[in-house]
């Protein structure tokens, strides 16, 4: 067992996640808003991993497993619709799909 | 592995996932911030191993560091992305949206962090307790994974073959002579892309 306070380590996943929510809200290109996303789920995996260490149970561990399942099936989705858009409009930052503004 | 070296490991690792987090966010081209992201990546693995999950931890390294991040590349390389950017992020407004959503919410974790109790354990004779049973992380999770979340783990399947048919089918190009019926089921939701489907081809 680590002898380091769990706080520490939710308080690591929280600033992690909360750097995450702000490049989403801030950046335009769309690649790399999807890396935000990957930094937030991220963060919370390490919440899980924490919570499953101080709760001494093993289904927050299982619990990280299926996001990361999760995780990968969202990244192959959506890079492909990334690719999808880039051949229609030959841009893929988020002001180019203006399409449905109305 | 004695306190003052955890500490060590703990405060270089933290230390590297956070600074590794907002060079993702801050550094213009899409390369250096997806090599950014495996920085963090591995930073958190670090931090899974000193939580005794070790089995996540590889999987961390070997599934995003290794697939997801290479699949990330593969788009910015293939499509050439990172030439056409544009570099000055022009949201005034949503920049400060942005930061009183993110200042807001650190204040609510610190608070929650503050403010909560001391968790209540499970009896470590529970077949679910990590210290009780004597297995191994790799062991326990496996036994886990087969036993008590098998269903879910059966529609994990289910969920990956749909990923891998939507991602197959969005990204394959709408050429030769059976164009005409994909280009009917896909462009009746975007009445405007449609009408110049000679475009879309080139």
């Amino acid at each position: 067992m680590t002898a380091i306070d769990p706080n520490l380590f939710l308080a690591v996943a929280a600033i992690i996640f909360v750097i995450g929510a702000v490049g989403l809200l801030t950046r335009k290109n769309a690649l790399v808003m999807f890396m935000c996303v990957e930094l937030m789920l991220n963060a919370v995996n390490l919440t899980f991993v924490t919570f499953s260490r101080e709760l001494d149970d093993i289904g927050g561990q299982v619990t990280v497993f299926f996001t990361m399942v999760v995780a990968a099936a969202e990244v192959c989705v959506g890079l492909a619709i990334i690719v999808a858009i880039f051949r229609r409009r030959r841009g893929a930052t988020a002001d180019d799909l203006n399409i449905m503004k109305g | 592995m004695s306190e003052v070296a955890q500490w060590f490991v703990f405060i270089v690792a933290s230390s590297a996932a956070i600074g590794m987090a907002v060079g993702v966010v801050t550094q213009r081209n899409p390369v250096h911030a997806a090599l950014a992201l495996v920085g963090t990546l591995f930073a958190v693995a670090v931090l899974f191993v000193m939580q005794e999950a070790h089995f996540l931890a590889a999987v961390q390294i070997i599934v995003y560091a290794g697939a997801i991040v290479v699949l990330f590349l593969f788009v910015i390389m293939l499509l050439g992305i990172d030439k056409h950017e544009v570099l000055d992020e022009s949201l005034p407004l949503q920049r400060i949206i942005a930061g009183v959503v993110g200042v807001g919410s650190l204040v609510v974790g610190a608070i929650m962090l503050i403010k909560a109790d001391a968790a209540p354990q499970t009896p470590t004779d529970s077949p679910s307790s990590i210290s009780g049973t004597g297995l191994g992380n790799v062991e326990h999770i496996g036994r886990s994974l087969f036993s008590d979340y098998l269903w879910a783990f059966e529609i994990t399947s289910v969920l990956l073959v749909i990923a891998v048919v939507g991602a197959v089918v969005l990204v394959r190009r709408r050429s030769g002579p059976a164009s005409a019926d994909t280009d009917n089921d896909t462009g009746t939701g975007n009445g405007a892309e449609s009408g110049a489907p000679g475009k879309a081809r080139a």
